[in-house]
């Protein structure tokens, strides 16, 4: 199930939403972002996200379909959130429910960094001094190009 | 009787690109064998900031929402997007 969502989200609730996915769970792997001070500017106070309506959902989904079909998987769950979100507020919950761990961990991980190379959000870093758009980091695109 | 959406495709704006741009949404003629580079190469030709539409700054391209290059064709009704590298998670 993918949401995105300006509202905030219980990781804990998520969770054990997972832990329900059937007597054949052996292991849930979650991730969740949050928003830091330091990004591409110190002093970062908040973050604005926007996405694409639509295409954006698809894309999760797309990315979640791909897991499906590498791994062994019973559940997964991803939340994105939108809007203006303040220092130290969730951004992302990713999680996935599998037989075994190394299922759980790769396809969580997997989701993740597919879907900050190829989903369609945008972060707007806010400062004291000023706003400033996020740019894509050649990290994060060699991180995913690491599951081709 | 004329539908006029069904001779134009929409073009929308995200993120650094529409607030540059100061423009969310436009449309344009959907001139047949029209190309989403040829939609940029066009809107680029305004000048001021619509120049960075063919400048250094990678400009990324949805048809209908589905990534796509600068060669994928555009008929009437679709909808194209362009916006900068995406940089959400």
């Amino acid at each position: 199930m993918i949401s995105i969502q300006q509202a905030d989200f219980d990781a804990g609730a998520e969770y054990q939403a997972l832990r329900q996915s059937g007597p054949e769970a052996g292991a849930v792997a979650t991730f969740t972002g949050l928003v830091r001070a330091s990004g591409d500017q110190h002093g970062v106070t908040g973050l604005f996200l926007e996405h694409y309506p639509g295409m954006t959902e698809a894309v999760i989904e797309q990315l979640v379909n791909q897991a499906e079909e590498r791994w062994s998987i019973l559940a997964a769950r991803v939340i994105h959130r939108v809007g203006y979100l303040p220092l130290q507020e969730q951004i992302v919950f990713v999680g996935v429910a599998s037989g075994h761990r190394a299922d759980a961990f790769a396809a969580c991980e997997f989701i993740m960094d597919a879907l900050k190379t190829s989903a369609p959000f945008w972060k707007k870093e806010i400062t004291r001094e000023g706003e400033h758009w996020v740019e894509q980091k050649a990290s994060d695109i060699e991180r995913s190009e690491t599951w081709d | 009787m004329t539908d006029t959406t069904s001779d134009t495709v929409s073009v929308r704006f995200f993120a650094r690109l529409r607030e540059e741009l100061g423009t969310e949404e436009l449309t344009m003629a959907a001139e047949p064998g029209l190309t989403a580079g040829a939609v940029l190469e066009q809107l680029a030709g305004r000048g001021g900031p619509w120049a960075q539409l063919n400048g250094d700054q990678p400009v990324m391209i949805a048809v209908n929402q589905t990534m796509a290059k600068a060669g994928a064709t555009v008929k009437a009704g679709d909808e194209l997007a362009f916006f900068p590298p995406v940089t959400g998670g």
